[in-house]
């Protein structure tokens, strides 16, 4: 071994395509490289990956589960696939249960339009729900001066939760409780205008995939987001360190 | 939001809190020791109230958010004062066969009280579990720390009312 230890390159295939990678790459990295398309909701490049959305779950040869590719780091002679009709229908079927669990009533959103999970239903070709709708009732938070936050949109992505720890630092947001009574909240669960951490600078609402997070005075369909911000800060970050 | 150099300021001069910032600093104030701090909390108080939240917080570090996650995520730890006395049901596969839904529903209609609640006289507490790990005994329950194995539905009323008045 010499001194520099050389990152390792590793070669894969991915839907029948010779790939080359290093070893601390993950299948989607590898396959985005190489212009090959998997879905991802809770995904956001500048962000760590969490493994959230489950929508970027992949075939691997020899193994019996379906992977997430975003944190399954590619080994050597891996045998990926990521179209087959059974991913897009165990996709759709993720899907639809986000759907399904709170209210996306996309006609009344303020992202109709620009919203990350409306346009994922139109990708995958989700054209019905098959799972009876929960509708929770679910509050409005409106006590930031600039901001709202409507559970009813939200998809629990922890988008948020991750840029406001990982970029601006704050730590503002996390998610309380277990399973279908999961929630994001600011700070003890108070209401976001009283929050004492939040700077309110404004990244989770720009990261937000859907109209859970949106500024004060969109009306319906005006609220696009803007993300360009995301990469260069952790560029110009890295380079400090 | 508390911030601080040096000692941190306990909330009261409650003796309670000072075992609370033991424990913290038997793990060296890291952000690591939040479960284990909150459980010296719940110990000691019984229950985890705003103030310990953001006493927890600033003396480990951690972010409030962060500190009201874990605080919800786990089962073990309440944000509400229990009751003088808790029966905790176990609602696990086998028991939940072995007619769990019953012995709740008992309780409900006797006390009007739903898992996770205490009478408004503070008697009585509520809770359920996933699975005591005595499946063998199904249907059980705990009474203050005493099990109860393949308990009936009016068996469970007559030992929680022996256990509320003695």
């Amino acid at each position: 071994m010499s001194a520099h230890s050389p990152i390792r390159v590793k070669t894969l295939t991915i839907d029948g395509r010779e790939c080359g990678a290093r070893e601390d790459q993950t299948i989607l990295e590898v396959a985005r490289e190489n212009n090959i398309f998997i879905p991802t909701l809770c995904n956001l490049p500048g962000l760590s990956n969490a493994g959230a959305c489950r929508l970027c779950i992949v075939e691997v040869k020899g193994v019996n589960k379906l992977l997430p590719a975003c944190v399954t780091h590619v080994s050597e002679g891996m045998e990926v696939t990521v179209n087959s009709e059974r991913l897009a229908k165990f996709r759709r079927g993720i899907l639809e249960l986000v759907f399904a669990e709170r209210n996306h009533v996309c006609s009344v959103c303020v992202t109709n339009g620009h919203c990350d999970l409306q346009s994922m239903a139109l990708t995958l070709g989700m054209t019905h729900v098959h799972f009876p709708y929960r509708y929770p009732r679910l509050p409005v938070d409106a006590s930031h001066e600039r901001f709202v936050v409507d559970h009813n949109r939200c998809i629990l992505c922890s988008r948020c939760v991750r840029v406001c720890d990982e970029i601006e630092g704050a730590h503002t947001w996390d998610i309380m409780s277990r399973g279908v009574e999961c929630r994001v909240i600011t700070d003890l669960a108070q209401p976001w205008g009283q929050s004492e951490s939040c700077t309110g600078c404004g990244k989770c609402v720009q990261v937000c995939p859907t109209g859970a997070l949106s500024e004060k005075g969109k009306s319906v369909a005006e609220m696009s987001k803007r993300r360009q911000f995301l990469p260069y800060l952790t560029l110009m970050r890295e380079g400090r360190r | 939001m508390q911030t601080y150099v040096g000692a941190p300021q306990l909330p009261s001069d409650d003796k309670r809190w000072k075992i609370v910032e033991a424990t913290a600093r038997r793990h060296g104030r890291e952000p690591h020791a939040l479960i284990e701090t909150l459980h010296t909390v719940q110990e000691c108080f019984g229950y985890l109230d705003e103030n310990a939240l953001r006493f927890v917080a600033s003396v480990l570090r951690v972010p409030l958010s962060r500190v009201y996650g874990a605080a919800t995520f786990y089962h073990f730890f309440t944000l509400k004062p229990k009751g003088r006395h808790a029966c905790v049901v176990c609602t696990g596969t086998a028991c939940y066969i072995k007619g769990a839904p019953l012995l709740l529903k008992a309780i409900e209609q006797r006390y009007s009280i739903k898992p996770g609640e205490t009478t408004p006289d503070g008697e009585l507490s509520l809770l359920t579990a996933r699975c005591l790990g005595s499946c063998g005994l199904a249907p059980a329950a705990v009474m203050d720390s005493a099990v109860l194995g393949k308990i009936a539905p009016q068996d469970i009323l007559a030992r929680i009312e022996r256990g509320i008045h003695p």
